[in-house]
């Protein structure tokens, strides 16, 4: 991949608010020649999406509950953890899947707006599933960091004096 | 009680500044592009190397002339970028500060009357500093038409039989402006010529973005004649921890360790080993920084550009220069009605040296939010003042 390319990808990774005129500026190229790499990474699919972290603990009457599921599953044969892996990450409910390294197989990360609602959807579809073994759920007390950003910063003003040589 | 000062200091001028900054510290909501350092908190490694030292007892002086890691750590650090053998033994000098640096060199090396050439716009210490040193200011001022790039007949002109040395700052502050090998070789033999001392400060040589840093040193027959004087206030973002170095010959280091031991004893411990964790794990932390800095100064040149600052693009530190002469006002009216009107600080060129009117400093250290802002106050301010003067403005083009 070209430099310039892996440049505009780690200034949208950190804030993909930033407009084509100014990701332009910030790169020294002009606006046309920014949209034209931007298309030619959504088409290869280097871009998947552009979301927005938000602290869901802030906005009133949306809390959210988050577990993390350690995962044991029988592979099959041809297709090893793909299948299983497959049947679980297509529920809305999970957020994220990994094949890890380990005591267990697959980490599972689900969300839902209630202990209870998280505790049916593992008992009910995941657990039932015929090739997982085993299911040892971890529900989040706290979010502190997040994908590289401090959830509560609360101290995080400039304490630079305002002039210096 | 103005009786007791001494001649020396009662002369001195207080820096302009400060003046400034008594102004800004006023006002709220202020958008600074005055600041002279990282808007970035010093990496989370350094300080929690620096806690584990204070942790391990380590509160009590160090050696003189620094920890000797870390005077190998310097020595390596400087032979690794910018091929440069210095003996940490004899040869390098830990510092409060690049500033502590400068203030030893020139004592060391100053007699009464001896003259020390000072390339203008430059940093605001050195010519205070060469006054405390006993010895003689004399400036050169740098062209606009030249990019503020220091040209080797400037320098015979300024050499008289005085002169014992001259400051050298690559990249510079206030302009930005950054000498390549090309552009040093000229000014190196004219140096060589005159058997002049160079004091070489380079606390912005991390701080390039275009082409490759050489070091004044590294050049044929500079290092016998060359402190070089560097720290970890900008690359590394610990202005606040006070702590710098000079490498040079080992006479010259000795001699500078002997003030030192009389003046300061040690640079701050803990600082020491914050520093050492930069040099040993702080290349990803330093190049992010860059890589940040370099985005920024694309996005301050291109928008000061569009507003109707003439501003060329600065190859190093993190300021831009533009000129305000547009505008029709002096460098400091300019700054002290845009801090009045929009808020936004910036420090009027002059107060860098008479050839600095008709330029303000933007410091670009300062995040993408509040400098898109700071722009867009500008475009307003500077607007407002080319609808009254269209005829600067095409003599401007």
């Amino acid at each position: 991949m070209m430099e310039h390319e892996v440049e505009l990808l780690k200034l949208i990774e950190k804030n993909a608010n930033l407009s084509v005129n100014k990701l332009a500026k910030l790169m020294g190229k002009k606006p046309a020649e920014i949209e034209e790499m931007i298309a030619h990474l959504e088409e290869k699919k280097a871009i998947l999406g552009y979301s927005t972290l938000i602290d869901w603990a802030k906005v009133a009457n949306e809390e959210e509950v988050t577990a993390m599921v350690d995962v044991k599953v029988t592979p099959a044969r041809g297709v090893g953890f793909d299948k299983v892996a497959e049947r679980i990450y297509r529920f809305p409910e999970v957020k994220a899947v990994y094949l890890m390294s380990g005591a267990y197989d697959l980490s599972v990360s689900v969300r839902g707006s209630t202990m209870m609602e998280i505790g049916h959807f593992i008992s009910e579809k995941l657990s039932t599933l015929e090739s997982v073994l085993s299911t040892t759920t971890h529900f989040v007390l706290k979010k502190y960091k997040h994908d590289g950003i401090i959830l509560e910063d609360e101290d995080d003003d400039d304490k630079r004096i305002v002039v210096s040589p | 009680m103005n009786q007791y000062l001494s001649k020396q200091v009662a002369d001195l001028k207080p820096s302009g500044i400060r003046k400034f900054f008594d102004l800004a510290a006023q006002m709220d909501d202020v958008i600074s592009l005055g600041v002279g350092e990282p808007d970035f908190v010093t990496p989370w490694t350094f300080i929690e190397q620096s806690f584990h030292a204070l942790e391990q007892g380590y509160t009590s002086y160090t050696e003189n002339a620094g920890m000797i890691e870390l005077r190998e750590q310097i020595s390596g650090y400087l032979n690794k970028n910018y091929n440069l053998d210095y003996q940490p033994d004899d040869q390098v000098i830990v510092t409060v500060g690049a500033s502590q640096a400068i203030d030893l060199a020139l004592r060391t090396i100053v007699n009464p009357g001896d003259e020390v050439i000072v390339v203008e716009p430059s940093f605001v210490a050195y010519v205070p500093a060469i006054s405390l040193a006993g010895g003689t200011p004399v400036t050169i001022q740098t062209k606009a038409e030249d990019a503020f790039k220091l040209k080797p007949e400037q320098i015979e002109e300024a050499i008289t039989p005085k002169t014992k040395a001259i400051m050298l700052c690559n990249p510079n502050n206030p302009t930005g402006t950054f000498l390549t090998k090309e552009e040093l070789e000229p000014l190196a033999e004219v140096i060589e010529q005159h058997d002049l001392l160079v004091l070489s400060d380079e606390i912005y040589a991390e701080l390039t973005y275009d082409e490759n840093y050489t070091s004044f040193p590294s050049i044929a027959r500079m290092k016998e004649r060359t402190i070089l004087i560097s720290g970890f206030s900008k690359a590394f973002a610990m202005t606040g921890w006070r702590l710098g170095y000079a490498t040079g010959p080992a006479e010259l280091i000795s001699a500078m360790v002997k003030i030192h031991q009389y003046t300061m004893m040690c640079a701050p411990t803990m600082a020491q080993h914050a520093a050492l964790e930069a040099l040993k794990n702080g290349r990803q932390s330093l190049q992010d920084m860059v890589d940040s800095y370099k985005q920024r100064r694309n996005f301050i040149v291109s928008s000061l550009n569009e507003i109707g600052l003439d501003c060329p693009n600065p190859g190093g530190a993190f300021y831009a220069f533009p000129s305000i002469q547009a505008t029709g006002l002096t460098s400091a009216e300019f700054a002290e009605e845009l801090l009045q009107e929009e808020q936004v600080a910036v420090v009027p060129g002059d107060v860098f040296g008479a050839n600095g009117e008709g330029y303000i400093r933007c410091s670009y250290a300062t995040s993408l939010k509040q400098l898109d802002e700071a722009m867009e106050r500008m475009k307003r301010f500077v607007a407002k003042r080319l609808e009254k003067k269209p005829v600067h403005l095409e003599a401007s083009n």
